[in-house]
């Protein structure tokens, strides 16, 4: 266990400074972050990875608008259009989003909740360090001859099977990579908070981050493996003549959308969650006041997360189901509006009668709750089966899911990365570029996203490289906002690096007047070994 | 002082910038908008009952959801500006009360139910394609669509009709950029038509706006929708399921026409293919030249083989393979017209045989194994053509 040095227990004392040299660093850059298994250097390595995928994955949107800026082809043809679509959303989710939760997961849990560490440490390393060769395995692919994989990241069987480029096998190894990472790091979550949690911290006492990250844990186990599973009879089909997806030896292709969109609909929740967590930890913060329906938001979380095994199929109404299907579907995925309608009046009611104060995590948490309500609107347009064939697979739908996981999941990555920063650099951040980054970021997601929802009712498929005229104005002014949004994250990479560097007042152990939680109750930064013994619960 | 300077300073070139990008969107909107119909910003009514059903559950759930915004974030933003510690407020320490929790769970679960009374009568309308009085399979393959009237000798493609040099923007596009074919799908008004929706490769997606329906064609199975197209006019649509290279670039377009004229286009469309069968006999005597044949071959080529083997014939590595000095191309010639009669199963090459004529096939093949420098000589009869064909056939 990485937390043998228990003869040096730090006591959550503000003046206990921590000393070069007494925090028990492993030495020299190897030993430091490649053996690792110090919760906070893998958390970071998560963060760091996470923010340099999120960028790679940014380029090539970039890539995207920059072609979709005219009508016509001008840049790409549409064979690389269609891999640049296709690994923007494998890396987005597979290597931004998730690594990112993956990553607060791992630094912020045993802080919460006073353990020395997470429960299986070397685990812990391993699940990380799979994540580089994942993703250098499928960005490798690019460069193969006939391309990478170019059949949309829910990569629809036939198109991923028989029609797909010889890369594919690639692909399919570095989804399993990547599963296998995710599911390990969600059996570290769940042993971790089941088994080292502090005396006295009841399960009801548990921050609701860490609440949200179990019940996201509990959603990777048991999809992880069913993409696992639909991956390899991709993979059967394409190399060893099964026929799971061909009708011509019995198979199915509709099969493949009801096996992908059962582990695809729980990973949608997946990615929304722990920010429902990030957000129910800023918003008292700053509101200096409890969190209002702690309970409420636990049983909440939980009956999302029930509910979200069973609406899988909302995403394939048009594929010829029967009605009953499409009812019951349809009537499962408007109730699940109900539980996250909760989560939002909480949050406001909170607010309500608050002493409120608008540092950059509290702004990016209210553009959290504005925007991805929006999100949840759309999402609930999108239920009602009969207008869904309207929307479906136009950008009414690529709005719809960039409001829930650009101006939701990543905003509250943003959030949760301004509000623990000065825990995690011992540094506050630069308030004014923050802000700067936090505005440029609120105008330019919405210039991009919100003009999308008009280019999918006036009936513009998604995933086309060029399109028909009528579409050209509104096309060009979201290439503007996403041009602005790209570039407005490289502002926060500035922050960070700033922060990391030392540049900047030092951070106060509860930098935020209305804080609550373990964490605050530690220096900044954080000693290496933090609760080598338990904290005491009040 | 000079720090607000500075920041003063910061914000101009801001606004600078933002005026810049402005003209730009207004440049290239302005030279695009010259040909270009406006876009509408709301969803289409439609053409028919039930498209006219979709658009009402469309605003109703539009509207409720925006009056739901609209309170939520009022009482936020109420707490925002009135609630703030610079404002003095104290924070309140209330962080429960079970009655207003029961009141906003129970209240949008009755506007739910209400949302879902009629969505579940629309849903129910559409999936009942009983009692139709023409029947159409629509059939998608990689990047076109085929479209075959039941009960009548009427079957035929519908390809893109905007050319290459408009996608590279050689040439200036035409109104209907992308969103035009060759040979339209012609449909009467007032009757109920169904659609029986299937593929023969990847999943395809049949998409027509103005009457609401959308249906995925899937290979190895049928799906079933329906229409009654209420006014005359000519709609168009687009393939709406990721389908591989050329996903953009297979558009629908309906002509909706009276019953009197539908019936009359019918009749004239059976006879063209009754003379179309005529003239495949005759031509199975006539003999082309080598000028003739390059030059319909090139055409022909153009048109359904370019997509994916390119104009330069050089294919695209990895994907497509390439014709030029191919050794099918080249040498093999029965095997040559045999893979462009019959496709390639397992591939995205397709079977043209039943796509062409005899003539265009002829040609197109010969034109393969004489242009880019393959200069093998052959030239391509719709004899020899045929007789690949019935050799397979039997």
């Amino acid at each position: 266990m990485s937390t043998g040095s228990a003869s040096n227990p730090l006591v959550s004392d503000a003046d206990e400074h921590i000393h070069e040299g007494h925090d028990h660093k492993p030495k020299g850059f190897l030993a430091r972050w490649v053996y690792t298994t110090n919760h906070k250097d893998i958390g970071s390595l998560y963060l760091l990875f996470s923010f340099a995928m999120f960028l790679t994955g940014g380029a090539m949107a970039m890539v995207i608008r920059a072609e979709l800026f005219q009508p016509g082809l001008q840049l790409l043809e549409p064979n690389f259009f269609n891999q640049m679509t296709t690994v923007h959303g494998l890396i987005m989710v597979f290597g931004a989003v998730m690594p990112a939760f993956v990553g607060l997961a791992n630094w912020m849990i045993p802080v919460m909740i006073g353990a020395p560490d997470m429960a299986l440490p070397r685990m812990n390393n391993w699940s990380f360090w799979i994540l580089p060769f994942a993703f250098s395995l499928m960005l490798m692919t690019l460069f193969m001859e006939g391309g990478g994989p170019n059949f949309g990241w829910t990569f629809y069987a036939p198109l991923s099977t028989k029609y797909s480029p010889d890369s594919t096998a690639l692909f399919v190894f570095a989804v399993h990579l990547m599963g296998i990472s995710s599911i390990m790091g969600a059996i570290n979550v769940i042993v971790t908070i089941v088994n080292l949690r502090a005396p006295g911290m009841t399960m009801m006492k548990l921050p609701l981050f860490v609440w949200t990250w179990l019940i996201t844990a509990f959603l990777l186990i048991a999809v992880m493996p069913v993409l696992a599973g639909v991956v390899t009879m991709v993979l059967t089909d394409k190399y060893f003549g099964t026929s799971f997806f061909d009708a011509a030896g019995g198979g199915d292709p509709v099969m493949f959308q009801h096996i992908f969109w059962f582990f695809g609909h729980p990973e949608v929740y997946i990615m929304i969650l722990p920010s429902f967590g990030i957000i129910s930890a800023i918003v008292p913060t700053f509101s200096r006041k409890p969190l209002f329906g702690y309970a409420s938001m636990v049983y909440a979380t939980a009956s999302i997360a029930g509910l979200s095994f069973l609406v899988w199929a909302h995403h394939m109404f048009t594929t010829g189901m029967p009605v009953a299907a499409e009812l019951f579907f349809m009537y499962c995925t408007m109730l699940i509006s109900i539980p996250t309608g909760v989560k939002v009046f909480n949050w406001v009611a909170t607010m309500w009668r608050g002493s409120l104060t608008f540092e950059v995590p509290m702004l990016f948490a209210i553009a959290f709750i504005v925007l991805f309500t929006i999100g949840g609107f759309s999402g609930l347009m999108l239920a009602i089966t009969p207008v869904d064939f309207q929307y479906h697979d136009t950008y009414f739908v690529v709005a719809h899911f960039h409001y829930v996981l650009v101006s939701g999941a990543i905003f509250s990555i943003m959030a949760a990365s301004y509000y623990w920063l000065p825990k995690w650099t011992g540094y506050m951040y630069d308030e004014g570029l923050a802000k700067w980054h936090f505005w440029c970021s609120l105008i330019s997601v919405n210039v991009l996203f919100f003009p999308m929802h008009f280019l999918g009712l006036a009936g513009m498929p998604r995933r086309i490289p060029d399109y028909a005229l009528q579409f050209a104005n509104v096309n060009a002014v979201v290439s503007l906002g996403g041009f602005a949004f790209g570039l407005s994250q490289l502002i926060f990479l500035v922050v960070v690096i700033k922060c990391m560097r030392g540049k900047g007042e030092r951070a106060a152990a509860k930098p935020w007047e209305g804080a609550e939680g373990l964490e605050w109750e530690m220096p900044s930064p954080a000693p290496y070994h933090t609760h080598t013994t338990p904290p005491e619960i009040k | 002082m000079s720090q607000l300077d500075r920041s003063m300073f910061k914000i101009l070139l801001f606004i600078r910038s933002v005026c810049k990008c402005c003209c730009l969107v207004l440049i290239v909107s302005f030279s695009n908008s010259l040909l270009a119909k406006s876009m509408p910003f709301n969803l289409t009514e439609g053409v028919t009952d039930i498209s006219q059903q979709v658009y009402d559950l469309h605003m109703t759930i539009f509207i409720i959801c925006c009056v739901i915004g609209l309170v939520v974030f009022a009482a936020m933003f109420w707490a925002i500006f009135n609630h703030r510690k610079d404002k003095g407020a104290q924070a309140a320490q209330f962080h429960e009360n079970t009655k207003v929790e029961i009141i906003w769970t129970a209240i949008p679960f009755a506007i739910l139910i209400g949302m879902a009374i009629p969505a579940t009568k629309t849903l129910i309308a559409m999936e009942d394609p009983s009692d139709a009085d023409l029947t159409i399979q629509v059939t998608g393959s990689q990047w076109k669509w085929h479209y075959k009237y039941f009960g009548h000798d009427v079957e035929y493609y519908s390809l893109l009709a905007s050319r290459q040099d408009q996608i590279h923007n050689q040439k200036q596009k035409r109104e209907n950029y992308l969103l035009e074919v060759d040979y339209p799908l012609v449909l009467p008004v007032g009757q109920k038509v169904r659609f029986l929706v299937t593929s023969e490769d990847v999943i395809h997606s049949w998409w027509v706006p103005a009457f609401a329906v959308k249906k995925d064609a899937n290979p190895g199975f049928i799906n079933e929708a329906w229409t009654r197209i209420n006014e005359p006019g000519i709609y168009r649509g687009q393939c709406a399921e990721l389908c591989g290279k050329d996903h953009g670039f297979m558009p629908i377009v309906v002509i909706a026409k009276p019953v009197e004229e539908f019936e009359a286009w019918l009749a004239e469309q059976e006879q063209k293919a009754v003379a179309a069968k005529a003239e495949e006999q005759a031509m199975l005597a006539m003999s082309m030249d080598m000028d003739e044949m390059m030059r319909l071959g090139e055409q022909v080529y153009n048109k359904h083989c370019a997509a994916c083997h390119q104009a330069s014939g050089e294919g695209l590595a990895g994907v497509f393979p390439a014709l030029k000095g191919s050794q099918i191309a080249t040498q093999d010639m029965l095997g040559h017209i045999n893979i462009v009669v019959h496709g390639k199963p397992g591939t995205a090459m397709q079977a043209f045989g039943k796509q062409l004529t005899l003539k265009e096939l002829a040609a197109v093949i010969g034109y393969e194994r004489n242009a880019w420098g393959n200069n093998t000589g052959d030239v391509i009869q719709p004899a020899q053509v045929k007789a690949v064909m019935q050799q397979k056939d039997l």
